[in-house]
């Protein structure tokens, strides 16, 4: 029997007709649907409603109980003094709102919302605004590492120094370092854009599937599979507007960032897949 | 995706996006099927995605900068992660010729489906809701 080539063996194996891509859900858009720009399950919030309470003598459930509580109430404008470092506050806000931390937080701060624009006077501890949807986070001091871990949407910003493994996973949004950022920045990203106007660590975007990373300082070493790119005018004046949105600068300018991109050389799938492997060995 | 051959928008409509010879060999585009890493031009922003801005009180696109126009089954479509699926736009509705354009659409589009009431994730969201 003659030899099948691997090309011929896909197609009767029914590859070239497999979709691999996902289905469709046959959902369509409707081009007469109404003009919201909130869920209808969303609190009706007014930024110029404010109030004000002290985070010290309360658990982290009570404060975050406490924000959705006054979001119920209409408030718009919440500032929470004191966290003192404390883990997890303000979690799971799906709403849009202005959200004031004077002072620091602790672990996993601000993670999973979609909607707020959060400032925090302090630092932050690990892995803080992780899973973010969307909405803004902006920390005045320093982050500690994985900084926007798996981040999909929004702008996380930290205008001093981060650890390491800042975005990691991370799947969209943007992710802007005023200072420097630590080893593995970008490990595994799939898409978005990381921005860093300091130096970066050793293994910058290593394993980095797709997505855009921009440095104004110096890079300590690359990670598997990340490469410079090519800087496009359309993305120099992206850069610079983004960074005056938060009062930041490149320190030689836009233009002169260093864009890292994936190689690419991990998408090649040289080794057979398991199914594939059965059918043809 | 950036660096691949953008020069026609319909690309992958229009053939079958095989460039490798991994990707001949399993009949299989391998990667995004549009350029993930494309930034907006706000020079083409539209007043509706203003209104949306400031209404939500950011300055610019925020999370819709990954909203792009894609395809899916020949048919223009915008992904929508709140569903992991793709929406489909409907046949016969003209759009741009160029890409920028496609992709303030489909970010309109998107947030007026997410808003909406028959969006499956309010549904979920009614059924489901714990506190």
């Amino acid at each position: 029997m003659a030899e099948l080539s691997r090309e011929q063996e896909s197609h009767r194996m029914g590859m070239h007709t497999e979709q691999l891509a996902g289905r469709t859900q046959q959902i369509f858009f409707a081009p007469e649907e109404a003009e919201n720009f909130a869920s209808p399950d969303a609190f009706d919030v007014d930024f110029n409603k404010r109030s004000e309470f002290d985070v010290t003598e309360m658990t982290q459930q009570q404060v975050n109980l406490k924000i959705r509580e006054l979001m119920s109430q209409g408030y718009g404008t919440i500032v929470a003094r004191n966290p003192g470092a404390k883990h997890s506050l303000g979690v799971g806000i799906l709403n849009r709102l202005q959200l004031y931390f004077e002072g620091s937080l602790g672990y996993f701060g601000c993670g999973l919302i979609d909607g707020p624009n959060v400032r925090i006077s302090g630092r932050v501890g690990w892995s803080c605004a992780e899973n973010m949807l969307s909405g803004t986070v902006v920390i005045e001091k320093n982050a500690g590492s994985t900084f926007g871990a798996a981040i999909r949407g929004g702008d996380l910003v930290c205008k001093g120094d981060v650890g390491a493994r800042t975005g990691i996973d991370m799947k969209g949004g943007t992710i802007i370092v005023g200072g420097r950022t630590g080893a593995f920045s970008g490990f595994m990203m799939q898409r978005g854009r990381m921005v860093v106007l300091g130096d970066a660590g050793t293994h910058l975007g290593d394993s980095m599937y797709d997505g855009t990373i921009y440095v104004g300082g110096k890079i300590a070493g690359l990670g598997v599979d990340a490469v410079e790119g090519e800087m496009t005018d359309l993305e120099v004046q992206w850069l610079e507007r983004k960074l005056a949105v938060y009062g930041l600068e490149a320190p030689s300018g836009a233009r002169n960032m260093t864009k890292i991109v994936s190689g690419k050389q991990l998408w090649n799938y040289d080794n057979l897949e398991p199914a594939e492997k059965k059918l043809v060995l | 995706m950036s660096d691949q051959k953008q020069g026609d928008i319909d690309r992958f409509l229009k053939t079958d996006g095989l460039d490798s010879e991994r990707e001949k060999e399993i009949g299989q585009h391998i990667g995004y099927r549009y350029d993930v890493n494309l930034v907006p031009d706000y020079a083409r922003l539209t007043p509706f995605l203003e209104r949306y801005m400031e209404f939500m009180g950011w300055d610019d696109l925020n999370w819709l900068e990954d909203v792009h126009m894609g395809y899916e089954e020949g048919q223009p479509a915008v992904f929508d992660r709140n569903i992991n699926g793709w929406v489909s736009v409907p046949e016969g509705m003209e759009l741009p010729g160029n890409q920028q354009d496609r992709d303030m659409i489909a970010r309109e589009l998107l947030i007026k489906f997410q808003m909406s009431e028959r969006h499956p994730l309010i549904q979920l969201n009614k059924a489901y809701r714990k506190f």
